[in-house]
């Protein structure tokens, strides 16, 4: 296994946030956390690379403990995708992807070598976007550099938590088949936080519904849709089932009219 | 305009250097004081509304005030450091409260996605969010500059070296081109820091070393003034030929309280010590008790002070006694508190007088300070005398309850009663405007105004060394009052150079009885 959280817990105050949380994750697999808001799948995320600690419970990544190594070494091996991408609006786009390399020590022929390559693969020819500022760029273009700022560092895990929220649906299209590409030729595993079930369907290998702090079901998304295991899993399909079905049923419509 | 060339410029490199060095070491310490605390308090809200708080409290209280309330604080110390101190606190408010909110300012999401790619606490804090907080932090560092170099005009009477000493002084001796030179050297220092530090941010900022090096020389030209300093070099001239003198090789700090006849006296106490081989250092714009407060704690050797005055603020007597009875209790007193000693009784007294223009005195028919009683007529004075026993004393003496009292700087009440836009002053006694204004004085028959006679106050250091005491008790009745009344209307009505006066003076000391 290359991540295994077992009985992760986090209260806020009085509140309880995460209550007794696991799951595991194979080295390339992709895992959705969705659930309606504070349900506490974001805190979930945040306690896997440690900017929240947990009250208890236990993270494991390649067989080592989260708390065998200081907070900020272990989150240099993780990459972190957000919603507002978090760039450093006073660091060019090179300078923003090159900041884990740098911080893990590579030597600077080899932080070039790489950055040029993920802005490659983010579809962002270095020649024009590298020394642009982040607030020359498009939404779109920023989740990019947010995701080569990830990805460089040659992370087994990435986190992402509602990183296409923001984005047009042409635009967020894209960038999902994009991932896709990307993961399957650098081999990371994701941990996605999302409460779009649609979303979810397209990059998960396994999907875990969150309430109220706890894991209520996981697994893949055909044994979800088939068999829902509580009426709240049951719920949380209604939507997008009806927006399938409606929308397969104008797509038949189209063809065969 | 021919006093602005008639005026002594020689003492301004010495004052603007003092000024631009008082007020860059408290910005750069109040920088150093108010970023590492503004860091702590971005953190925590308890910590930021105690230090935004008390900074907001020394915010509040006036400058001149906060200025004087360091030397006490200090142990009685004059000069750098009790105005160093109280112009650091000055500038730490703007600088803590823009770091505390540029701090603040800082996205969220970047404050967690530099933890999230690997940084450390201290990592982001250099690296994000101080320069992501800079042009807020910088602003604050520019209103701080402006506040700190126009505050420090006021660390004059405290003994601190700065432009204030012009502007003071001025307003003393009415020399408007004094007054100004000393306004217009602290504004131009002020814009000129500020602009400076918008070059270096722009410079910073575009990482374009044309605007780091036009602020260097910016710089540089803002230090050209200090750069007369070195030019006359005063001492050698006066160290040359000392030798075989009985001062020779000393070193004697005078003091001079702000007024002119402080100035004229402090000046011809300069020549006196000169031609007895010393080298002699004036402080001067001190207040009255930063004045006694230093020669106690040997800072100065050496002022003039008047009896009726240590009588009733140093000495806090609120009862009258005969000169003569005066001038003992004070050395007695002086002896048992620090060891202070006076020296020499210089043969005049500078006595508060109720004073009145002919043209008030026939309307209200004015003769004695009696003559006031139940009038409804203004009264001007100087704030220092309607805050002493004196006032009161004689008010309730005389019964001038009906009298209404306003608050006025000496330089202008002269004008003022002579013009009959006030009834009464109380003028100094030796003031050359009494004369020149045709002022009569009314009579005290009760003798509630205690006398004021000139004398030297030594410090307890300097009260040990026999030669500069014999060489100052030689002075003793040496000026009386005519003589110095002259000295002082050469500058407050001929706007003659203080150095002028001082010159005449020194000439006119009666030498003493062989």
């Amino acid at each position: 296994m290359l991540l295994e959280v077992s009985g992760l817990a986090k209260r806020f105050g009085d509140t309880p946030v995460v209550q007794d949380v696991s799951f595991a994750l194979q080295a390339g697999e992709t895992l959705a956390l969705i659930g309606p808001s504070g349900c506490g799948k974001t805190t979930t995320l945040k306690m896997v690379n440690r900017l929240i600690e947990p009250d208890a419970g236990s993270i494991r990544l390649g067989g080592q403990g989260a708390n065998e190594v200081p907070a900020a070494q272990w989150r240099r091996h993780i990459g972190y995708v957000i919603q507002s991408a978090g760039l450093f609006p006073h660091r060019s786009v090179f300078d923003n992807v090159a900041i884990t390399p740098r911080l893990l020590g590579w030597d600077a022929t080899r932080i070039s070598v790489s950055v040029a390559d993920l802005l490659d693969m983010v579809g962002l020819q270095p020649a024009q976007f590298a020394e642009r500022m982040p607030r020359q760029l498009s939404g779109g273009q920023k989740q990019r550099v947010g995701l080569a700022r990830a990805l460089v560092g040659e992370p087994r895990l990435v986190l992402m938590d509602e990183p296409f929220a923001a984005l047009d649906p042409v635009t967020k299209d894209v960038l999902i088949e994009d991932i896709r590409e990307l993961r399957s030729r650098l081999g990371f595993a994701i941990v996605l936080v999302t409460h779009d079930f649609a979303e979810a369907v397209r990059l998960a290998d396994r999907i875990a519904i969150l309430d109220a702090g706890r894991i209520i079901q996981m697994d893949t998304p055909e044994k979800l849709i088939a068999a829902p295991a509580t009426p709240e899993v049951a719920a949380l399909l209604a939507a997008p089932r009806r927006s399938a079905e409606l929308i397969s049923a104008l797509f038949k419509g189209a063809t065969h009219g | 305009m021919g006093d602005l060339f008639g005026h002594d410029w020689s003492s301004f490199p010495r004052l603007y250097a003092g000024h631009l060095g008082l007020s860059l070491s408290a910005i750069v310490v109040g920088l150093l004081i108010s970023l590492p605390l503004g860091v702590l308090a971005a953190r925590s809200a308890a910590l930021a509304r105690f230090a935004l708080g008390s900074a907001s409290i020394v915010q509040t209280i006036p400058g001149l005030a906060l200025l004087a309330l360091m030397v006490p604080l200090l142990g009685g110390r004059i000069g750098f450091w009790p105005a160093f101190v109280a112009l650091t606190l000055y500038s730490v408010l703007p600088l803590l409260r823009n770091t505390i909110v540029g701090l603040r300012g800082v996205d969220p999401d970047v404050r967690e996605a530099a933890l999230a790619v690997g940084m450390t606490e201290r990592q982001r804090l250099f690296q994000v969010d101080l320069p992501l907080a800079a042009p807020v932090i910088i602003a604050g560092l520019r209103t701080a500059a402006v506040w700190t170099v126009g505050a420090a005009t006021l660390a004059t009477p405290v003994g601190a070296e700065s432009l204030g000493g012009l502007i003071f002084q001025g307003l003393q001796t009415r020399n408007w081109a004094s007054v100004i030179a000393g306004c217009l050297g602290s504004a131009v220092l002020a814009l000129g820091l500020d602009q400076l530090i918008a070059l270096f941010e722009i410079g910073y900022q575009r990482q374009a070393r044309r605007y780091v090096l036009a602020g260097l020389l910016g710089l540089a030209v803002l230090c050209l003034p200090v750069a007369g300093l070195f030019q006359g070099t005063p001492t050698s001239a006066a160290a040359a030929g000392t030798a075989g003198l009985p001062l020779a090789g000393r070193t004697v700090v005078l003091g001079a309280k702000t007024f002119t006849e402080q100035y004229v006296l402090a000046d011809a106490m300069r020549r006196v010590l000169e031609r007895a081989g010393a080298r002699v250092e004036i402080k001067q714009d001190l207040g009255s008790n930063v004045a006694f407060d230093a020669l106690l704690h040997n800072d100065v050797d050496l002022y003039v002070d008047y009896t009726g005055t240590v009588w009733t603020t140093i000495m806090h007597r609120d009862d009258v006694v005969p000169r003569d009875r005066m001038l003992g209790e004070i050395g007695t007193w002086l002896a048992a508190n620090g060891g202070a000693t006076e020296v020499a009784a210089l043969g005049f007294e500078n006595a508060y007088a109720f004073a009145t223009s002919r043209a008030t005195a026939s309307r209200l028919g004015l003769r004695s300070i009696a003559d006031l009683a139940g009038k409804s007529a203004t009264l001007a004075s100087d704030p220092e005398f309607l805050g002493r026993p004196d006032w009161v004393r004689t008010r309730d003496a005389y019964g001038l309850g009906s009298l209404q009292t306003r608050q006025m700087d000496s330089t202008f009440m002269y004008d003022a009663v002579a013009t009959g836009s006030v009834d009464v002053i109380t003028a100094y006694t030796t003031d050359g405007r009494i004369d020149a204004f045709d002022l009569i004085l009314l009579t005290d028959e009760k003798s509630a105004l205690p006398p004021y006679d000139a004398f030297v106050l030594a410090s307890p250091k300097a009260s040990k060394d026999a030669v500069l005491i014999a060489i100052i008790r030689d002075l003793a009745s040496g000026i009386d009052n005519a003589t110095m009344r002259h000295a002082n209307a050469m500058v407050d009505l001929e706007r003659r150079p203080v150095a002028e006066a001082g010159a005449w003076l020194f000439e006119h000391i009666k030498p003493p009885p062989t």
